[in-house]
């Protein structure tokens, strides 16, 4: 156990470090913040003297490696922009996303696991093919074409909901919808093929030769197998649920941490990109390394582990 | 009365006969073995007289136990059947419990849904049946998952879950096909002792004659989808009369006297969805006549429950 | 008279294997101290129960794995490095039959494809006559010239395992390892297969180590039987000497176990089958052993010939080192 939680650990700070580095590199050598921020027509020295409070006169490896070194003391800086601290402006955003984020991972636990569950107990009926078209046509668009969609259809056509802006609960509705259909149909269809792989175990069958209803079957052999592969998935959206909303956030224009790093990102804002890509990091790893807790625990073959079967 | 009968027994998975129309009956304590091939049909006649093939199965005939029809049964009839009256175990054991659930809950759910009981006196009732079928620490393996024993102690509990409902009949589908042969001897010693002690019919379905001569009473013989040969034991080794039991035997090493090659039976088992007209077997059988690939054999009496379904079964009784 | 194809001598492999997602690694010893001889021309039956190392030995006689321990000869020299110059040299010389016929074949080539595919890679003859080569190899194994153009799902099981064989015998190896070539087949099937290969065998005079669990398709085309357990030969002998009067009390036990004998009184083994990441010290099957001593459970026994008929067995009983304890019922 010491041994796995040590070479975890590790994995997940090299990976965090690898985020810090690769995000470093394709800002500082995609264009000058100080130009960028300053404007293009600001004088020269005012553009040297932005460069010089910031530091970004130096050689791009003392930058880096003062960067890193001050990551490493906890300070993550502040922003180019406005000059407040990075993990303040991030902290403050975060409330609007999970607004959303949460809602809509319950809309894809709650409309992807019983659609798959139900398409795979009915495999080639009609509904299942209802089922499975949608699931396909949920995962194929792009969330920026259904998000702008949406808008037309209840924003637009039938003025029924505000098509963007936070003033109300009204307004979480739409990105909520064009979040989680995306997530509950890729669910849908993972639940329905691990559990069509289970439904087809020799265990499933004796289960029935034993005189268990079938119902029964279902939901005490077979969906705590199916489980297992799933939770990957979830693990995944738990892990987005910070990260998952930038496109979302941008076309129904919500003030989240999503909107906050493609303004970032914009202005070349160091810090506050930085920063934005550690907390998604890390809530990914996070989220990874619950999963692999998760799969001890619902796995008895990964707990103790002794090869099955001679 | 017998127990179990069947009769015109017919199951088609699409435009592909699975089975062919079977007529068998298991007697109350008797033990019946059903040998044949891969896909000739002796798992599906009794998958599909306990209700347990997939929905596409087409099934016709009559399945009756004591008297009473059990094929097309409502759910709750059969649910209530399976595990209670009729048990049944499988080939692979380690695979056929389930991974995720301890083995001393797998007994206990059985006991739970056939007789009633819960908590304390089923897991006292679950050791006790570990005890019966010679699980060694009865008491802590019930808290074992099914990937922490071995092939044997796996086909132990599938045992152990079959007999919690006190079975009347137990169908035990290639027991021992996937567990070494050492272990196989001590699971038909298993079987065999336990079908003595409670007085229970056993149906052993095998691709191994060797098998079915140590345990059974009588046996069965199936080809593509059709009983062709059924006699007591003693009398099918001694004088088996169809050209396939015969070819089947001898197709088997034998353990003494002169090597030389064995009599290979030619050729290949017909696909379900093109099988030949007439007898499915005249097309690899050494005696066939043109009257073979007219029409279907009809079964003939050879002797006190001894029938072939076969035109030149009583030329084949003479040795060659 | 007979010459020795390849000697083995004290073959050990280990594996590591992992236990469950928070374990350490452990030793597994799939084959421990294992002597073994293939003579010109014999086939040598490897028999054994899941676990006791028999395909492992099967892979390493073949160079595919190379031994942790001890030494290989082929023709009277050492087995080469697994994929270097000369080992792929050999690999024309010496071939294998799996179990599972359509896992062992493209599924995407014709038959006709895969047979000629060896004589490709090993440069035997000309485009021009390999069409002629390869109907002739099918027609060794008993298919039809148009099996050729068929795709592996096409065929039948047997008629996959015959194929198996003619890609096989194509660089005219002189040694064939056959892993459980019939145990995936019907029984009728198996008869037929069985009979190809002892006719394969003696027409071409093959080298061949045939692995099976069935000691009666052993005995149908070996010259010799060797008994493993546990990652060693316990006995070795001609086959009607170990089927008829084994020496070995792990080899009188899987005897009697063939089913469908009359009047033969079953040994009925204690406990599970080995496991081989838990190696019993002495003689490995000194647990399960109805005639085992003190002496068993400290001293491995070595296989060498019994005094008297110079019978080859690894027991400390059976070789009269020690008395067997008064008859006990097994």
């Amino acid at each position: 156990m010491a041994r796995f939680l040590a070479g975890r650990l590790l994995r997940a700070f090299i990976t965090l470090f690898l985020v810090v580095t690769f995000a470093f590199v394709v800002l500082r050598l995609s264009g000058d913040p100080a130009q960028i921020i300053m404007g293009a027509d600001a004088p020269h020295e005012a553009v040297a003297a932005f460069r010089q409070a910031w530091g970004l006169d130096k050689s791009l490896w003392e930058q880096y490696l003062g960067y890193v070194g001050s990551i490493f003391t906890g300070d993550l800086g502040r922003s180019m922009r406005d000059g407040r601290p990075a993990a303040a402006l991030v902290a403050e955003r975060i409330p609007a996303t999970l607004a959303l984020t949460i809602p809509a991972l319950f809309l894809k636990l709650g409309l992807g696991i019983p659609a798959g569950i139900y398409a795979a107990l009915h495999r080639n009926s009609a509904i299942d093919r209802v089922v499975m078209l949608v699931a396909v046509a949920g995962f194929t668009i792009p969330s920026f074409v259904l998000g702008l969609l949406l808008v037309l259809v209840f924003a637009v056509q039938l003025g029924w909901l505000p098509s963007g802006g936070q003033e109300s609960w009204r307004h979480a509705i739409l990105p909520v919808i064009t979040l989680g259909i995306g997530g509950a149909a890729v669910l849908a269809r993972f639940t329905r093929s691990a559990m069509l792989e289970v439904l087809g175990q020799p265990y499933i069958r004796t289960a029935s030769a034993k005189g268990v209803p079938w119902r029964r079957v279902v939901s005490g052999h077979a969906a705590p197998n199916a489980a297992i592969p799933t939770v990957t998935i979830i693990g995944f959206m738990f892990g987005s649920l910070i990260a998952g909303a930038v496109v979302v956030e941008s076309v129904f224009s919500w003030p989240g941490v999503g909107r906050l790093m493609v303004v970032a990102v914009a202005n070349r804002d160091l810090a506050v990109v930085q920063c934005v890509l550690l907390l998604v990091s890390f809530t990914m790893v996070a989220a990874n390394f619950t999963v692999d807790l998760l799969y001890g625990l619902i796995d008895p073959r990964l707990r103790t582990g002794a090869q099955g079967g001679h | 009365m017998n127990l179990v009968e069947i009769s015109g027994l017919t199951v088609r998975f699409g435009a592909a006969p699975a089975l062919r129309g079977i007529d068998i009956a298991v007697a109350p304590g008797e033990a019946l073995g059903m040998v044949g091939e891969s896909g000739c049909g002796k798992s599906v006649t009794w998958l599909a007289a306990l209700g347990l093939l997939p929905g596409k199965a087409r099934i016709e005939g009559s399945v009756t136990l004591q008297g009473q029809e059990i094929l097309g049964a409502p759910a709750a009839t059969l649910d209530r059947l399976r595990g209670g009256r009729v048990a049944m175990i499988f080939q692979d054991p380690s695979s056929s419990l389930n991974p995720v659930h301890r083995i001393g809950k797998q007994v206990t759910e059985a006991l739970g849904l056939h007789r009633g009981l819960t908590s304390a006196a089923a897991r006292a009732e679950a050791k006790r049946l570990f005890e019966l079928v010679g699980i060694p620490d009865a008491q802590r393996r019930l808290d074992a998952y099914p990937h922490e024993l071995s092939g044997g102690q796996n086909q132990r509990v599938m045992i152990a879950m079959a007999l919690a409902g006190q079975p009347e009949l137990l169908i035990a589908d290639e027991p021992t096909t996937a567990l070494d042969v050492t272990i196989q001897a001590q699971i038909l010693d298993l079987l065999n002792e336990l079908r003595r002690e409670m007085g229970m019919a056993l149906v052993l379905i095998s691709h191994d004659l060797g098998v079915i001569a140590e345990t059974c009473e009588r046996v069965a013989v199936m080809y593509a989808g059709r009983i062709v040969e059924e006699a007591p034991v003693e009398r099918l080794f001694a004088a088996p009369s169809h050209p396939y039991t015969r070819g089947l035997m001898a197709a088997l090493p034998p353990i003494d006297g002169p090597r030389r090659p064995l009599a290979a039976i030619p050729g290949t088992v017909p696909e379900p969805s093109a099988l030949p007209p007439g007898c499915a077997f005249a097309p690899r059988c050494a005696l066939a006549r043109e009257a073979c690939s007219v029409a279907i054999p009809p079964d003939r009496l050879l002797g006190a429950g001894h029938r072939a379904a076969c035109l030149v079964a009583d030329d084949a009784l003479v040795p060659a | 008279m007979s010459v020795p194809l390849l000697v083995a001598r004290g073959l050990a492999r280990r594996y590591s294997m992992k236990r469950g997602l928070f374990g350490a690694p452990t030793a597994v010893a799939a084959v421990e101290g294992l002597d073994l001889t293939l003579d010109q021309g014999r086939t040598l039956g490897l028999v054994g129960e899941s676990g006791c190392g028999k395909s492992t030995t099967g892979r390493m006689v073949l160079g595919m794995e190379a031994p942790d321990a001890g030494s290989i000869a082929f023709a009277g020299q050492p087995m080469p490095r697994p994929g270097s110059a000369a080992w792929r040299a050999l690999r024309a010389r010496m071939q294998m039959v799996f179990q599972d016929p359509l896992g062992a074949l493209d599924r995407r080539l014709t038959i006709g494809a895969q047979v000629a595919e060896p004589l490709v890679i090993h440069g035997i003859g000309t485009r021009a006559d390999r069409p002629e080569r390869v109907a002739a190899l099918l027609a060794d194994v008993g298919l039809r010239p148009d099996h050729a153009g068929r795709y592996p799902h096409e065929l039948s099981g047997g008629q996959r395992q015959r194929a198996v064989l003619a890609r096989a015998l194509a660089t005219s190896p002189e040694l064939l390892v056959c892993d459980e070539p019939i145990s995936a087949l019907d029984v009728s099937i198996q008869a037929q297969v069985m009979n190809l290969l002892t006719e394969i065998q003696a027409r071409l005079g093959l080298t061949m180590l045939f692995i099976s669990h069935d000691l009666r398709a052993v005995r149908q085309v070996s010259h010799r039987v060797a008994v493993m357990y546990l990652g060693r030969i316990v006995e070795e002998g001609a086959p009607d000497a170990v089927l008829h009067d084994p020496a070995h009390p792990y080899a009188q036990a899987l005897v009697s176990a063939i089913p469908g004998q009359q009047g033969v009184r079953r040994i009925r083994l204690q406990g599970d089958p080995p496991n081989p990441a838990d190696r019993p010290q002495g003689c490995a099957f000194h647990p399960r052993c109805p005639l085992a001593g003190p002496v068993c459970r400290q001293a491995v026994p070595e296989l060498k010939p019994r005094p008297g008929d110079g019978r080859l067995v690894a027991c400390h009983v059976a070789q009269g080192e020690i008395s067997p304890p008064m008859q006990r019922a097994a």
